[in-house]
């Protein structure tokens, strides 16, 4: 096919459209049919069939109500076949006096119901983060799949199995009422922090896609933010993504070597997305509730001061992280406080706090408790254990820049 | 909208109730289904008896086979359910979460599947 200039800028348009408004569009769907696939299928055919009619009739004067248009259609039709029966016809023209309702200017913006639903309690937990990437973003299953971790056919089918339960077992798409916001909204902001999470961990900075991951969860924290300005943890959660982004560059060196926090040059960090971040936990503490993402926000603020006054306020992170420990009961937690207790009352306090996890199963095969250990022993000079528990570390780690980084370490210690 | 919700409860627990708490217990239950009544969103309901009297039958190459006793064993078992006619997921939730046998056993919540 020969692409000319009006083919090119029919394809930008639609493309544009598509990063811009494919969540919107979906979630307007879904949110009528219930049937979320459906909703997919109909917006994947919509696209198609906008490229193969704008090069030849022009650019619409407004494209997104265009898709919707054709969406529309092929969504009824489609509820069409599936549906069957006495109450079909009436179900039908319900639907579609519903679809047709909306006035096409202005598209109701049903993407915080739709993130609700795919973080519903009845959906798995595993799988609504990557839901929530699929349906709200338009991520395909394959490189969700990269980045959990988890072979491609496997996730598609865990994510057909979810959409099939939205719409056989009729979980509702909206925003729920006050008595259980908070409670679902932890859900929802869980998924977004999966997916940041996933996107956060390549110290190397050289998965694309991942970073991608980052910068598209970022954006999901911020329309949860605008869609419900006063959920503190919602802005502590943004809060913290954006302090963790700042360092993203910061975290290796010239060389592609990792780089930890206490040792990085804080002219690196993005002080931006840094005021940003401050200025959204601070925002969230006027609402005095506090939260799990709004005390690690306020760990990550303790750390940034660095680029201020030179010094990481030890004090204040060794009680967030106390704060911490009492709601989450997490032992990652319990990690980080030991090494905030290595600072302020040295090695041999940090090592007896870390001590009480020695027998939890959950840390035998977790890198950071080992590298943690390895340091807190090196400093307290120890140096057989510690080479043991580096040793240990570095078997553990699947990343081969910090990988490097703790064989350094290690080979340092004598 | 309809679904089952199925009470899973382990009978030994109600045999082991004093008359008069298994009274309370049975009245539970029955304010349960009236309140569902009232809202006009029972289809029905019934309890089951115990599995001890279940009987179950197969037919494998042809000859029917009937057993004394449950298709599976387990601690819980299903003690009665409520069909009921509600809006949505949440809706039959927070019935299921109403149903005493949610607080002393367990309520599954199955769509019916729509012909």
């Amino acid at each position: 096919m020969d692409i000319g200039e009006g083919d090119g800028r029919a394809r930008e348009t639609a493309e544009s459209v598509a990063r811009r408004s494919y969540g919107k569009l979906v979630a307007f769907l879904a949110a009528r049919t219930r049937d979320v696939a459906g909703a997919e299928d109909a917006l994947s055919e919509a696209f198609a069939s906008a490229l193969a009619h704008w090069p030849a009739n022009g650019v619409p004067d407004n494209p997104e109500a265009w898709l919707l248009t054709a969406a529309r259609r092929k969504s009824i039709d489609t509820a069409r076949k599936r549906r069957r029966g006495e109450d079909a016809s009436d179900h039908m023209k319900l639907m579609a006096d519903e679809l047709a309702s909306a006035n096409d200017n202005e598209i109701p913006d049903d993407r915080l119901a739709l993130m609700f639903t795919c973080a519903h309690p009845a959906i798995d937990a595993a799988i609504r983060a990557p839901l929530i990437l699929q349906t709200v973003l338009g991520f395909d299953a394959a490189t969700i799949a990269s980045a959990f971790l988890v072979a491609p056919s496997s996730m598609s089918q865990r994510l057909v199995r979810a959409k099939t339960k939205i719409r056989e077992a009729h979980i509702p798409f909206r925003v729920p009422e006050r008595a259980d916001l908070r409670e679902r909204l932890d859900a929802v902001l869980e998924a977004i922090y999966a997916a940041y999470s996933e996107g956060w961990s390549d110290p190397a900075g050289a998965d694309l896609r991942r970073r991608n991951l980052a910068e598209e969860a970022i954006w999901l924290g911020r329309l949860v933010v605008s869609l419900l300005p006063d959920e503190p943890e919602a802005l502590g959660l943004i809060a913290l993504m954006l302090h963790a982004e700042a360092r993203r560059e910061a975290r290796r060196n010239a060389l592609g070597d990792f780089v930890p926090l206490s040792e990085q040059d804080p002219s690196r960090w993005n002080t931006a997305m840094i005021e940003e971040a401050e200025q959204s936990l601070h925002r969230a503490s006027t609402m005095h509730a506090i939260g799990r993402y709004q005390l690690e926000a306020a760990v990550q603020s303790a750390h940034a001061v660095r680029r201020l006054t030179g010094r990481t306020d030890w004090v204040a992170i060794e009680r967030l992280y106390e704060a911490l420990w009492n709601i989450t009961q997490s032992p990652v937690v319990a990690i980080n406080r030991a090494v905030a207790i290595a600072e302020t009352m040295g090695a041999t306090a940090g090592l007896s706090a870390l001590d009480e996890f020695v027998t939890d199963s959950r840390l035998a095969g977790y890198q950071p408790y080992w590298a943690t250990r390895a340091e807190l022993l090196a400093r307290a000079g120890n140096v057989s254990e510690a080479d043991a528990a580096f040793e240990r570390a570095i078997g553990l780690e699947s990343d081969s820049a910090i990988r490097r980084f703790l064989q350094k370490r290690r080979a340092n210690l004598a | 909208m309809q679904y089952m919700l199925l009470a899973y409860t382990d009978p030994k627990g109600f045999a082991a109730m004093k008359p008069d708490d298994a009274q309370k217990a049975m009245a539970a239950y029955a304010a349960f289904g009236e309140a569902l009544r009232k809202d006009g969103l029972l289809v029905s309901s019934n309890r089951l008896r115990p599995t001890a009297d279940s009987t179950t039958v197969r037919i494998a190459d042809g000859k029917t086979r009937v057993l004394n006793g449950p298709y599976a064993e387990t601690k819980e078992e299903l003690g009665g359910y409520f069909l009921i006619d509600v809006r949505d997921l949440d809706a039959a939730l927070s019935w299921a979460a109403r149903c005493p046998a949610a607080s002393h056993g367990v309520v599954e919540v199955r769509p019916v599947w729509a012909m």
